[in-house]
């Protein structure tokens, strides 16, 4: 298992999901993100307001079928303990004590599915839910130590990856995308130009914890992993200019 | 003790769920005079009450409340975005990373740890779940409240006076904040450690491993 930090600005999974064209095409970026994050399996699960349900992921596809034959979305504590929540759920602080959910969770850890998991769940728009899910075999300890490192990225990608799925849902136009208010551009500007934090907020007369929120945000609505990256991309889209 | 209990789960609790509504329109409307709905039974709520927030909430020992905060994510409709933009600096406050916190409210008789307390659950909340900011709404008297407790905010923005004055500010967390708000609180690291798990969770339940 391995961190998110330090990944590449250009060539990285984040561009290829931005290339992303097709539904089809997000496979190929869990795939990507399950290299990188060097763990057994990495799974996008959506469930629409209507009950249509999209995913894809590392899971054997003999699983996934299993999965959808045995109406396993009505066991799986795993979307019990995460449907209409928002915080991030790891598998362990789950309830797996019901005789129905011991015998799914042998049943998916005999096709294969890792006995830590670590999901996150996003709310869409018009009810959309999601479940980004990784997992992994290995001990507690190690899970923990993997998951306390990774998770802020994690919860990042999960939402970009949601967002991604979104723009593609067939017949369905993307939410607008955020854009930079005109104090977000500024700090974004004097990042680019290699002002330090402390020089950037005091340029803006605000405090640094609040630029930490500003950039936060931006970089979030930039798609980005880091503020390099975000700046990076700021510049790119010709959000910002220097 | 601290209970965590999300909008879909708060019948499990009808003593606790009617007093928080009911206290909360004695500090928002009574006592505040802030223009809320309170309905016909006494409790005030707003639309961010329908959409499924967890509250954070300092249950007294009879079972009431003493007091509660309303979580909600930055990535969804908020009162921050939706309301406050101009406290913000015209910034939309958007990140899974950034969660709200609004309706912080004290019951008339609670004791004198619950605001502590509830800054206590606002830190393991953020340390469980890569929580880096709270973006939250308050009245004046809060900032008060907040700077006694060791949990001062940055405030953003402030609009009206005198009772009716509102803010809007950040928190983030540190281990010192943590330290001094669970002294000012009376409350230990494990005994506020132990309610989180009550509601999320221990985390040391073994899975069982494929032979």
């Amino acid at each position: 298992m391995g961190s998110a930090e330090g990944i590449p600005v250009t060539g990285g999974f984040l561009e290829q999901l931005e290339l992303a064209e097709r539904r089809e095409d997000l496979q190929s970026v869990a795939e990507a993100l399950r290299d990188r994050f060097k763990v057994d399996h990495l799974v996008y699960h959506w469930v629409s307001a209507n009950g249509e349900q999209y995913g894809c992921g590392t899971y054997d596809p003999v699983w996934v079928e299993r999965y959808l034959e045995k109406g396993y979305l009505r066991i799986d504590p795993v979307i019990q303990g995460c449907f209409q929540r928002f915080h991030p759920v790891d598998w362990k602080r789950l309830d797996w004590s019901s005789k129905a959910a011991r015998a799914f969770q042998w049943d998916a850890i005999a096709h294969g599915v890792g006995n830590q998991g670590y999901s996150i769940p996003i709310r869409g728009p018009n009810g959309q839910f999601a479940l980004f899910t990784v997992n992994h075999s290995c001990d507690d300890e190690a899970w923990a130590e993997f998951t306390a490192l990774t998770r802020r990225d994690m919860i990042l990608i999960a939402h970009y990856f949601n967002q991604k799925a979104l723009e593609l849902e067939p017949g369905r136009r993307p939410e607008p995308a955020q854009p930079l208010s005109p104090r977000e551009i500024e700090a974004m500007t004097l990042l680019a130009v290699g002002y330090s934090r402390a020089q950037v907020a005091e340029t803006l007369s605000i405090s640094e914890h609040t630029l930490r929120v500003y950039i936060e945000s931006a970089r979030f609505k930039l798609g980005a992993m880091n503020t390099t990256h975000a700046v990076a991309r700021a510049l790119s889209r010709g959000l910002i200019v220097v | 003790m601290i209970r965590y209990i999300y909008a879909d789960q708060l019948d499990a609790f009808p003593l606790l769920k009617r007093s928080m509504f009911t206290d909360r329109a004695d500090q928002f409307r009574t006592r505040l005079g802030w223009d809320v709905a309170v309905d016909a039974q006494g409790e005030e709520r707003d639309e961010y009450d329908g959409m499924n927030p967890l509250y954070v909430i300092w249950e007294r020992p009879d079972g009431r409340h003493g007091g509660s905060m309303r979580l909600l994510p930055t990535v969804g409709r908020c009162m921050v975005n939706d309301h406050f933009l101009h406290l913000t600096g015209g910034v939309r406050i958007e990140s899974p990373l950034i969660w709200e916190c609004t309706r912080f409210c004290l019951s008339r008789e609670t004791g004198p740890g619950a605001a502590a307390a509830l800054m206590l659950a606002g830190g393991e909340v953020m340390q469980a779940f890569g929580v880096a900011h709270y973006v939250g709404v308050f009245d004046a008297r809060m900032v008060r409240i907040y700077k006694r407790i060791g949990a001062s905010p940055e405030v953003l923005g402030s609009q009206g006076e005198g009772r009716e004055r509102v803010s809007v500010g950040l928190w983030e967390f540190s281990a010192g904040a943590h330290a001094r708000v669970s002294s000012s609180a009376g409350i230990s690291a494990a005994m506020s450690r132990g309610w989180f798990e009550a509601a999320f969770g221990a985390g040391e339940v073994r899975v069982p491993v494929a032979a």
